[in-house]
């Protein structure tokens, strides 16, 4: 079977708290935040006032150059401030907040669930409806799919990998949507294939989901251009590069992007936001959230609005008690979360909530060179080396070695038994180098 | 016999050819350099801080010899006196600069500032600041991981475990700059050295509406711009909902102290004021004893503020 050829770590997947539960439309709340800013790239801007009546669907801020997205209102109601609010981390970020009333959606939105399959328009009027539409990567990177599916002249796409790994433990949510709208995906997958201009489409799935492989093997079976691709477990295939590696057995050089080796990947839950946006005219407004833990009632897996906030999910799904940290997102890669009354977002794949004996970091010892990280590294860096280097502001031998490279899979922090701290070293010094690589990229030009 | 004598005339030889050509190659490659170069990193501090924009107090000395313009340049550890004693023995004009100490502006201890979470991450201010907000309220003010006391060369900085902030020994502090560009939340300034170790400064860097600020932390400055209103000087300026006090401008008249309603004013090494609503200060009799050894901002002060002294 299938899997990336250097590092990865085997942590336990513990996806069966929420993996039972079917996908479940959480209720309307009563106020909804909606951040301006869900994405990479600029923020939005906002087209909306204090006071302004707005339909569920309607465009409330306009992206703010290329590599950013269109923002929609998830609700309908009125506008009741257009401000600074505090997000997960506790950074204050321009919001649109608004007061739910009722649930009007703007004209021209398919709200059935009619299956439709012939895809009718061009690539650019695709790529035209996935921009206005305000779609962005959903598997938490949320980089908008436009840019993308906009591929820079001079380089060609091969095949479209859609990304069903779900390598993150706890999460459920991509699998849930394989399982229970495994068709939309397909189209949703298609429509991306005709976008880039490509007729070969792989489906990477871990293989500890042998149900959603299959479900998916049978609906393949129709379209020719369609190849389930079971892969072996291992964290993290669902990092981009790691699944090109997977699938297709290139690697992507130092420094490129995966269309260098004419590959393109996008996530399972982007290929159903695509497939509504083209299909049914849907603007990305709502999200399958996975909210999990082993402390919870009754983990779920909830279809949300954009700008619910998280805490109505976990009151919903079970309450806070015995724990101990939430996390936004999967226990590796998810950030802690500070301000659990902060929205869900487009990104927000997961709200994770840890009991309190497992919350609380171990107290770090001293490297003993045993060079578990450097075994465990996915992208074949040498951690314990460059957030020492990191430590000691050595910017400069950090760029040397390779530090930019580092997809901050935590794998390091991981496999460490003297529990460093390495991922938390490593970003300062890859955000310092990438601070100096973009410096002096502007001053050629 | 023989053998030795030949030996040692070999060696002696050798060496005294060696010797020549090292001599030679010596003459050959010498750098000419300004012996003043020498003479003025013996007058520098020698604490090769990086205060100054260069590596180290030779870089200094090279460009104060070398520069026919040094009033850019300045050596803020060795101070105004260093300066003068430096362009004296160069002949040129030294620039003025008024002594100056770092100073916290952040006054959320524990008390002020309830903790809202628990931060088990790197013990690092720049970490704790890439991944969140901090374990306040407040994104704005000290972390209190001690970046700044790890930066400082001078040990003038120092945590502490009852406030959670870093304070600044006012005579050990060169103004340096370290700890400034350590501090991930800008919270650390430079400010005017004032006889006495007089300050009077906002002692908040919170940019939240007033109501934010306030819930987040007691002493906040909300932004309300009394403080501003009642400066005859015109030191005080407020932008994005924080008082900014001009060193430069003011004139230690202490209206703004008593104005402040959130205690985020704070003065130190003055007298105490008489319990009436007295503004005035006496006149500059010298100060009581205790009050000159809390000059290093430990406490609010006590008339802002009702909590008492600990020390």
């Amino acid at each position: 079977m299938k899997t990336f050829p250097i590092g990865g770590i085997h942590p336990s997947d513990n996806k069966q708290y929420s993996k039972g539960a079917a996908i479940e439309r959480f209720p309307l709340p009563k106020v909804v935040v909606i951040p301006l800013a869900q994405h990479i790239g600029a923020p939005a801007v906002a087209c909306v006032a204090k006071g302004d009546k707005v339909l569920a669907g309607q465009v409330i801020g306009t992206a703010g150059g290329f590599v950013s997205s269109n923002i929609h209102s998830s609700v309908s109601g009125t506008v009741t401030a257009v401000d600074a609010k505090a997000d997960a981390q506790g950074l204050m970020k321009p919001c649109v907040t608004i007061a739910v009333e009722g649930d009007e959606w703007v004209e021209g939105v398919d709200l059935s669930d009619t299956l439709i399959k012939n895809i009718n328009l061009e690539a650019k009027d695709i790529v035209a409806k996935v921009t206005e539409m305000g779609i962005v990567g959903m598997g938490g990177a949320t980089f908008p799919t436009h840019v993308k599916l906009s591929v820079p002249p001079g380089k060609k796409a091969e095949c479209l990998i859609i990304n069903a790994v779900e390598c993150e433990p706890y999460l459920t949510a991509d699998y849930r949507v394989m399982l229970e709208k495994g068709e939309e995906l397909l189209v949703g997958a298609r429509i991306l294939a005709k976008a880039i201009g490509v007729d070969k489409i792989y489906i990477g799935v871990e293989n500890n989901k042998p149900d959603a492989i299959a479900a998916l093997k049978k609906l393949a079976a129709t379209y020719v251009e369609i190849e389930v691709v079971p892969l072996k477990m291992r964290y993290p295939q669902g990092g981009e590069k790691q699944l090109i590696a997977a699938v297709t057995g290139r690697q992507v050089p130092s420094g490129g992007l995966p269309i260098d080796v004419g590959a393109v990947v996008q996530n399972v839950g982007t290929a159903l936001a695509v497939y509504e946006a083209v299909m049914k005219n849907k603007p990305l407004v709502e999200r399958v959230v996975t909210v999990t833990g082993s402390t919870l009632a009754s983990p779920k897996n909830l279809l949300v609005r954009v700008g619910t906030p998280m805490s109505e999910l976990i009151e919903y799904c079970g309450g806070l008690e015995g724990v101990g940290k939430v996390v936004a997102g999967g226990p590796m890669m998810g950030r802690a979360v500070s301000n659990i009354d902060a929205p869900v977002t487009k990104g927000t794949s997961g709200v994770l909530l840890i009991p309190t004996a497992e919350s609380l970091r171990q107290k770090p010892d001293t490297c003993i060179r045993c060079a578990k990280c450097v075994e465990a590294c996915p992208m074949g860096l040498e951690p314990y080396l460059l957030s020492k280097m990191s430590k000691k502001e050595m910017y400069d031998e950090c760029e040397s070695h390779n530090i930019a490279d580092c997809i901050e899979c935590g794998c390091c922090t991981f496999s460490c038994p003297a529990y460093l701290p390495l991922l938390d070293w490593l970003r300062i010094g890859k955000g310092e180098v990438m601070k100096r690589m973009r410096a002096r990229a502007a001053a050629k030009k | 016999m023989g053998n030795l004598l030949y030996t040692v005339l070999v060696i002696s030889g050798l060496g005294a050819l060696l010797a020549l050509l090292l001599f030679l190659v010596a003459k050959k490659f010498k750098v000419e350099e300004d012996p003043r170069i020498d003479e003025v990193e013996k007058k520098l501090p020698g604490a090769n801080c990086g205060g100054c924009g260069f590596a180290g107090c030779r870089g200094m000395a090279e460009a104060l010899v070398k520069e026919d313009d040094i009033s850019s340049l300045y050596c803020p550890v060795g101070g105004g006196e260093c300066m003068k004693l430096i362009a004296a023995y160069l002949g040129k004009v030294a620039a003025e600069k008024e002594p100056q100490v770092a100073v916290v502006r952040c006054a959320g201890s524990c008390e002020n500032r309830p903790r809202t979470n628990v931060y088990d991450g790197a013990t690092s201010c720049a970490v704790a600041a890439s991944l969140y907000a901090g374990n306040t309220g407040c994104a704005f003010g000290c972390i209190g991981l001690g970046d700044c006391v790890a930066k400082c060369d001078f040990g003038a900085l120092k945590m502490n475990p009852e406030t959670g902030l870093p304070e600044v020994d006012e005579e050990k502090c060169t103004a340096c700059g370290a700890c400034v560009k350590a501090c991930p939340k800008i919270v650390i300034e430079l400010r005017k050295k004032a006889p006495k170790g007089r300050k009077i400064y906002v002692s908040c860097v919170n940019k939240d509406k007033g109501a934010v600020a306030r819930k987040a932390c007691k002493v906040a400055c909300i932004g309300c711009g009394k403080c501003a209103k009642v400066c005859a000087h015109g030191a005080i300026t407020v932008e994005n909902n924080l008082a900014y006090i001009d060193y430069t401008k003011c004139k230690f008249c202490r209206k703004c102290v008593a104005e402040c309603p959130t205690g985020a004013i704070v003065e130190f090494g003055f007298p105490a004021r008489k319990p009436a609503a007295e503004v005035k200060p006496e006149a500059p009799k010298a100060a009581p004893a205790p009050e000159k050894v809390e000059a290093p901002k430990a406490e609010v002060n006590v008339e802002v503020k009702e909590t008492a002294k600990t020390e």
